[in-house]
């Protein structure tokens, strides 16, 4: 049997198995969408007991299992996002964040923050990973387990409300 | 809105929050997966249980409350 097929079974080590070999790729993503990585190791791990939990439902003949894999873990990042709706993290990896900057810089850059957070989780993390990320929208689409037309349509909204809020507090983008 | 405008504004976002390039693990997440996998299925907390216990105790010292708590359930 192959190690989709036993792990659907509620074989331990194949379990295993997918996570060593996986749970790079789930971090990736999700940090992706959460930008800090403690959160996204803890998500990683939630990820993955979601993934354990609905073994059963997996069908390993179909085969998608990278699919399913990424829907569950953006499914987990934006409930995280729901639960906690508070300003975007910078991600602790970038070594230009730490860089000096002028206080107009620090101004704008909270600004943008500030009009992110007003974004709905699934707007924000759509707007994140199509302008931020710069992920094609195929990818986002199977993501969210929506249509590349309404990944657009979020995106187009998403852009509409940013530049509404920058506005509101004097950025001109 | 305009394509020029779009792109300003992705602009704007990137140099406020860089992408996040291939971060990769800082450590195996394995022995945390296990720890999991070792909880309880479903893990309520203490005041959760001293309620019930309350609710228990009020139902069994004074059952004509009964139809009072449904109402309020």
């Amino acid at each position: 049997m192959e190690v989709l097929e036993r792990f659907a079974a509620g074989d331990p080590e194949a379990f295993e198995c997918l996570f060593r070999q996986h749970q790079g790729e789930v971090y990736r993503w999700i940090i992706r969408i959460v930008r800090n990585s403690a959160t996204a190791e803890d998500l990683t791990v939630e990820t993955f007991w979601r993934m354990h939990r609905a073994r059963a439902r997996f069908d390993a003949r179909k085969g998608n299992f990278c699919g399913w894999m990424r829907r569950i873990a953006t499914n987990t990042a934006l409930d995280h996002l729901r639960r906690s709706r508070r300003e975007v993290e910078l991600p602790e990896e970038m070594p230009d964040t730490r860089k000096p900057i002028s206080a107009e810089q620090n101004e704008m850059r909270q600004a943008i923050f500030h009009a992110i957070d007003r974004l709905s989780p699934t707007v924000r993390a759509t707007v994140l990973l199509a302008l931020v990320e710069e992920e094609p929208y195929e990818n986002i689409a199977k993501a969210l387990g929506i249509s590349t037309t309404a990944v657009k349509l979020r995106v187009f909204r998403g852009v509409r409300v940013l530049r509404k809020e920058l506005s509101k507090a004097g950025v001109r983008p | 809105m305009s394509e020029r405008e779009m792109e300003e504004l992705k602009k704007l976002l990137k140099e406020s929050m860089p992408a996040v390039r291939g971060p990769e693990l800082r450590r195996d997440l394995w022995p945390a997966m296990r720890q999991r996998l070792a909880e309880p299925a479903i893990r309520m907390p203490w005041w959760d249980w001293a309620l019930l216990a309350a609710a228990a105790v009020v139902i069994l010292l004074f059952p004509t409350m009964i139809p009072t708590l449904l109402y309020h359930l």
